[in-house]
């Protein structure tokens, strides 16, 4: 994720660094580090997260500035919505699988 | 200007405490925060209610919006003589100076006022401000996911007109989108949000992804799926058919003796993934009869009911099928 104008598709296979986290969530490098800790985020190689994170982030940062959530919340939130992205895309696969309906 | 009720907004009395209408949004921003509700026209009334306790939550400008005295919503109205310079030299921003409140959005004009820690309107003209960031949906079809896109997305976002003053506009900004595209991905532009002030860098856009529904194809992240109807005797004895793909139509191998439900893979003739190569189709077998079969198609099926031993539900009564 370095050039200006640049796309980027945020997927799992992008390595996004803290810093760049911290930009792309506008939650503070502390914050990350401590839902870190809480395991609400995992770090893979050279504390590189996965670029899938972004999205979940930027809600759930957005769900605690409104709402006023304390970290541990925002922690649980961002679990929430990773089990309810993982359960869309199972829907997603099932549903895909289902013949339609003859016309 | 037209008037806002903010109290009505977030369903309190003019005299609520400060608890009360901090406890009256929070129930609110619960049920209609666009990132919990399912209501399409939640986040047009969160912004309301946001807006509504962006200015009550603050005693300075609940003080100052209570000074606008009472209009029924959607009113125009004008604020008092002198009202917006008395607000700003109490929040020690005395230099403001005063301009027309004709168009301008109460919401934006209490956002501008800002509550003393943050940047006045007289020093945002030299601050180092960055781009907001902007996020939306797309809604594209399959066939653009497919080969990449271009799209024209209408938002609304904040600037500061020639008068100084803050107010959100709605903007046509086109984005152009790469291939690699499924339903439920994100898209970061980076750049191509709001303006960074004064040499700040820009925002950056972020695009959602939602897939429009296809006639033929449904889709499971980089994967196709498509429903291939064949008759009775082609599943029995293996055909060559054409099926149609997002790059055209290609022939299809049936092997003889094919199960409806059987999947036949195309690899690679799915879409595109971002991290190079291709999701794959399946064509999922269905075996279908003819509408209304003619005499000769029945005589024929006759004939293969008196010469065949097959059983379909031979497994209902725990008896082998001859297959």
């Amino acid at each position: 994720m370095a050039d200006e104008n640049e796309a980027v598709w945020l997927e799992a296979h992008v390595r996004v660094t803290l810093v760049e986290l911290s930009r792309c969530s506008g939650f503070p490098e502390a914050t990350l580090r401590e839902l870190l800790e809480y395991g609400a985020i995992a770090p893979g190689e050279g504390e590189t997260f996965p670029g899938d994170c972004v999205g979940r982030l930027r809600r759930a940062a957005r769900l605690g500035e409104d709402l006023e959530l304390e970290v541990p919340a925002v922690a649980l939130v961002l679990r929430f919505l990773e089990r309810i992205e993982s359960l869309e895309a199972e829907v997603r696969r099932l549903h895909a699988q289902v013949p339609a309906p003859r016309r | 200007m037209k008037y806002k009720d903010y109290y009505a907004i977030l369903g309190v009395a003019r005299d609520a405490s400060a608890e009360d209408i901090k406890k009256a949004y929070r129930k609110l921003a619960q049920k209609y925060h666009p990132d919990v509700t399912k209501d399409p026209k939640g986040e047009e009334k969160f912004k309301e209610i946001a807006e509504a306790w962006q200015t009550l939550k603050n005693a300075d400008k609940r003080k100052a919006y209570d000074e606008l005295g009472t209009h029924a919503p959607g009113e125009s109205f004008q604020p008092p003589p002198d009202w917006e310079r008395h607000f700003r030299e109490r929040q020690g921003d005395g230099a403001a100076s005063s301009f027309s409140f004709e168009d301008l959005d109460l919401g934006d004009l209490f956002e501008s006022l800002r509550g003393g820690s943050r940047a006045g309107a007289r020093s945002r003209a030299s601050m180092q401000i960055p781009g907001e960031d902007f996020e939306a949906t797309v809604h594209l079809r399959l066939e653009d996911a497919y080969s990449g896109t271009q799209v024209d997305l209408n938002l609304e976002m904040p600037e500061i007109d020639a008068e100084g003053r803050l107010r959100h506009a709605r903007k046509t900004i086109k984005a152009r989108i790469p291939k690699g595209a499924t339903d439920g991905m994100r898209l970061r532009l980076r750049g191509q949000g709001g303006k960074g002030l004064n040499g700040a860098p820009n925002g950056d856009l972020y695009l959602n992804v939602a897939l429009q529904p296809h006639a033929l194809f449904r889709t499971s992240g980089h994967d196709l799926y498509l429903d291939l109807p064949l008759a009775p005797w082609e599943a029995a004895l293996g055909a060559t058919v054409e099926v149609p793909t997002l790059s055209g139509a290609v022939n299809l191998k049936v092997p003889p003796n094919t199960a409806a439900g059987r999947k036949l893979r195309l690899g690679g003739k799915g879409l595109p993934k971002p991290s190079g190569g291709e999701g794959d189709l399946y064509a999922i077998v269905q075996i279908v009869n003819p509408a209304a079969a003619s005499e000769r198609e029945r005589a024929l099926f006759k004939d293969l009911a008196q010469s065949s031993s097959f059983d379909p539900r031979a497994h209902f009564t725990g008896e082998r099928s001859h297959g």
